[in-house]
């Protein structure tokens, strides 16, 4: 990439020379702007830290005590002549794409995004630009999600039928952002839905956020065992096969995330259900979010990046293909890294 | 279909046995006979023909979801599936055929001789009116793929609840040469006198490996040992003059040995013979990879007659004379097979020897030598036992020798299917040849934990060096240790040398790419 580009791609990440800001970066810099509050786009170490408001309390609680300072979305701030302003990206509360603008030149970084509106976190707009980085997790035309009323039906029926047959319902799925949605969704007239401590640890960051949760418990050892058996227990992916699990006998397993989408990835996890529920974009989502951006050139990171830049190449955008640290969505082999997020 | 697909679905979504045998018997309660008879071929590898080629139903997907081609096949690489890869670019639409799984196959067999396009339109038509999971057991079905989670004894057992019949006789019926598209479900599971009674085969007797020691089995004398030839499994059937050869996979094989009709024509009563169908030449057993090059083959030449002879070595006598024999304990069973072998008195049907041994240990010494006649280890059978149908504990094991072992470098990773899909989990191994190189030799995938293929699958992702279509070739680092069954010379491999049955026997992280071993090293383990 020319050294004359507005937001330039270091091995420190994102960065914008003009300002003398990062985006998301992985190694410890002077000044950070954070997307959302995910462990591979918010990462510890930085001396100063900007991000939507509604991520603080939820850095806060990743990143342990120090100065966050936040932003409304919208809400333009000028660095040394470059314009930054931060729009919704639909990913999880407080999740941003963000605006960088100087001399006329316009670029957007959207971090991670879905286009559809979870109900939740606030839905994702389309921002004008010149340049577009967009993410790439499910960019094959293989993925198409199918609408969140519909897997949280899907979801429910499974509770319902565990409860019936006496059998507890452990739903695996990312402590933040995911088990807030189901949660949000979830037929609490079913039985009660318990929470893991990491999920509760979000819980109380979207409450402190200003989001109102439905009620949900912690697990701990008081509980009456008999509770368990019509009860949907939320738990990271972390928790897949550990001790904590055995109190909860008989019990079923469920997975929610876009990779259930295959049979593949289906069948190789242990889970015994797979919901397709992701808070990425499917293949239609990444291409509208392209398309709406006016952009003509799209900057393709994490994901199938190769292909789908290529495919957007084809379609007469001048595509490029980069190389970061973000992971997205993980199918399986780091999956039991989520509980470390963020530290060094 | 749909009860078909929810059927589908119901299989899937369990790996436990008796989850899927209640779904099966619930579907069999409710099917009609035309759907049980389909349901049946095809969860037993009877699949209606195909009618498209796979390169068709790419571009006919491809355009259907207005993606180019090439996306297409990446997807496919990414999928390793190609139902699957049509099922899911295009959209979900909801159900609306009411046709059943026997009316879609007529469908399609009306669909077989027609243009290419009224096939193309009826097939892609047919996707929209499909769910995801309808349309991906329709492409399993018009593809001639379906291959699923049910064992026969799973069907046999489910079909068993549905009948009440019982489940050695059910297994029995399904056996052999019956087709779908000219039998009724009548005739297959109650019809004993049906036209295909003839050829019809036994359903074989699997025996599982010995687990621990040896001597835990009980006083030797209750058991009688043979070798363990590396052969076709196959029955021998004469029945009123006709001869059938049955393969273990359940394939009809007899057109491709004649020189086995001597068996038929001099044996003097119909019998039914349980054997190993084994190259044979100068009064030594041939190692199988001479016979692999028969089972390819088209026509049998003149040549090949005389490079490989085959011959069947007798293991057991199912029936005589008309009389299922299966009943009776093996001692007895194995004294008229011996009798009926000498009286047959030709050199193409040989009694495979009982290895005689007093004590364990005798035995043990004579099995570390079994490679040196060819053969893969023991078979140990109790005197007592009678012919049980299927898999089954108890009085049958085999004792196979450990696997020759190497170890070597990994240098290309393919992305594989089904379970292994979306992941590098297929490697290409090399060893180091006299110039300091890396020879590719073998390609194996099983072998691994999930956990140490996702770690590989990982660091493949982070080593690739270049990427050929679904093949990466990695930064030769990893070494492997590889086992295999047995190891010839080959023309067809750049190595040289050819491996029976590779498969990774662990994951050597203790071990540099230097220390891996070499190609002088393998060949010196051809025998």
């Amino acid at each position: 990439m020319q050294n004359n580009q507005l937001i330039q791609f270091t091995d420190h990440g994102m960065y914008v020379p003009q300002a003398d800001v990062y985006i998301d970066p992985w190694k410890p810099v002077t000044r950070a702007l954070i997307t959302h509050a995910h462990g591979d786009h918010a990462r510890w170490g930085m001396k100063h830290y900007l991000a939507h408001e509604q991520s603080i309390p939820i850095l806060k609680r990743r990143l342990g005590p120090q100065q966050f300072e936040s932003i409304a979305y919208g809400k333009p701030i000028q660095i040394n002549g470059v314009e930054f302003t931060f729009f919704p990206a639909g990913h999880v509360l407080g999740s941003a794409q963000i605006r960088v603008a100087y001399q006329g030149d316009v670029w957007v970084a959207s971090g991670d995004y879905k286009t559809i509106d979870d109900g939740i976190s606030p839905a994702f707009e389309p921002v004008k630009c010149h340049t577009f980085i967009t993410e790439s997790t499910f960019g094959l035309p293989v993925y198409n999600w199918k609408p969140q009323v519909d897997i949280m039906e899907q979801i429910n029926a499974w509770w319902r039928a565990n409860a019936a047959a006496g059998k507890c319902s452990v739903m695996f799925a990312y402590s933040l952002g995911k088990a807030q949605r189901i949660l949000q969704h979830l037929d609490h007239h079913i039985g009660q839905v318990l929470v893991h401590g990491s999920v509760q640890n979000m819980n109380e960051a979207y409450e402190e956020a200003g989001v109102h949760l439905k009620p949900t418990k912690k697990v701990d050892q008081s509980f009456d065992k008999n509770i368990f058996k019509t009860a949907l227990v939320i738990a990271p992916l972390s928790a897949e096969g550990s001790l904590w699990m055995k109190k909860f006998e008989p019990y079923t397993t469920a997975v929610a995330s876009g990779w259930m989408g295959l049979r593949g990835a289906k069948r190789r996890d242990s889970a015994d259900m797979g919901f397709v529920l992701s808070d990425h974009a499917d293949w239609q989502g990444l291409n509208s979010a392209v398309k709406a951006t006016g952009a003509q050139r799209i900057l393709v990171t994490h994901g199938y990046t190769a292909i789908y830049a290529k495919y957007l190449t084809e379609l007469g955008y001048d595509a490029q293909e980069v190389a970061t640290r973000f992971v997205g969505e993980q199918p399986e082999a780091e999956k039991q890294e989520e509980g470390k997020e963020g530290q060094p | 279909m749909k009860n078909f697909v929810q059927l589908f679905v119901q299989i899937d979504r369990t790996t436990k046995t008796n989850e899927k045998v209640d779904a099966l018997a619930a579907y069999f309660n409710e099917a009609s006979d035309e759907d049980k008879l389909w349901t049946i071929a095809i969860f037993s590898g009877r699949n209606p023909k195909r009618i498209v080629k796979t390169t068709q139903l790419k571009q006919w997907a491809a355009e259907s979801a207005g993606i180019p081609y090439w996306l297409f096949e990446e997807c496919y690489h990414i999928v390793g599936d190609l139902s699957e890869t049509i099922s899911s670019i295009l959209p979900d639409y909801s159900s609306a055929s009411s046709l059943t799984l026997a009316q879609w196959i007529k469908q399609m067999q009306w669909h077989e001789q027609v243009a290419e396009e009224i096939k193309k339109k009826w097939i892609v038509d047919a996707w929209k009116q499909f769910t995801k999971e309808e349309r991906f057991v329709f492409n399993k079905i018009t593809s001639g793929a379906f291959r699923m989670g049910v064992s026969t004894k799973l069907m046999v057992k489910a079909l068993s609840k549905h009948t009440k019949l019982h489940e050695n006789k059910i297994a029995h019926r399904l056996m052999g040469n019956w087709n779908p598209y000219t039998i009724t479900y009548q005739e297959l599971l109650f019809n004993e006198d049906g036209a295909d009674e003839l050829s019809k085969p036994y359903p074989f007797y699997l025996a599982y490996a010995v687990e621990g020691e040896v001597h835990e089995l009980g006083d030797i004398s209750n058991w009688q040992a043979e070798y363990k030839w590396d052969g076709i499994r196959c029955q021998f059937i004469q029945r009123k003059q006709q001869t059938f050869i049955w393969s273990r996979g359940e394939d009809l094989i007899t057109e491709k040995f004649p020189e086995l009709m001597a068996i038929g024509n001099q044996l003097k009563y119909d019998a039914v013979i349980d054997g190993e169908l084994i190259g044979y030449k100068e009064n030594a057993v041939l190692n199988f990879n001479h016979l692999q090059t028969r089972i390819g083959r088209k026509n049998v030449t003149a040549k090949v007659l005389q490079e490989v002879p085959a011959v069947i070595f007798a293991y057991d006598l199912l029936e005589l004379d008309g009389v299922d024999m299966r009943q009776k304990p093996l001692v007895e069973r194995r004294a008229l097979l011996a009798k009926l072998v000498e009286e047959t008195n030709v050199p193409q049907l040989k009694l495979s020897p009982v290895v005689e041994a007093d004590t364990w240990e005798q035995l043990i010494q004579i099995r570390s030598l079994a490679r040196e006649v060819n053969s893969e280890g023991l078979m140990l059978k109790q005197q007592q036992s009678i012919y049980e149908v299927g898999r089954k504990k108890g009085s049958w094991y085999k004792w196979k020798l450990d696997p020759m072992s190497i170890d070597a470098v990994m240098i290309y990773a393919m992305r594989g299917s089904g379970r292994r899909a979306n992941m590098y989990t297929d490697y290409t191994f090399a060893v180091w040849n006299d110039n300091g190189e890396l020879v590719p030799f073998a390609k194996a995938y099983s072998g691994l934990t999930d956990k140490e293929m996702a770690a590989v699958d990982a660091w493949i992702k982070q080593h690739t060096i270049d990427k050929f279509g679904p093949v990466r070739s990695v930064t030769p680092e990893l070494v492997f240790e590889i086992g295999f069954e047995g190891i010839n010379y080959s023309t067809r491999h750049k190595s040289g040398v050819a491996l029976r049955f590779p498969r990774i026997l662990r994951w050597r992280q203790d071990k540099k790419k230097e220390e891996a071993d070499t190609l002088a090293t393998l060949k010196t383990l051809i025998k």
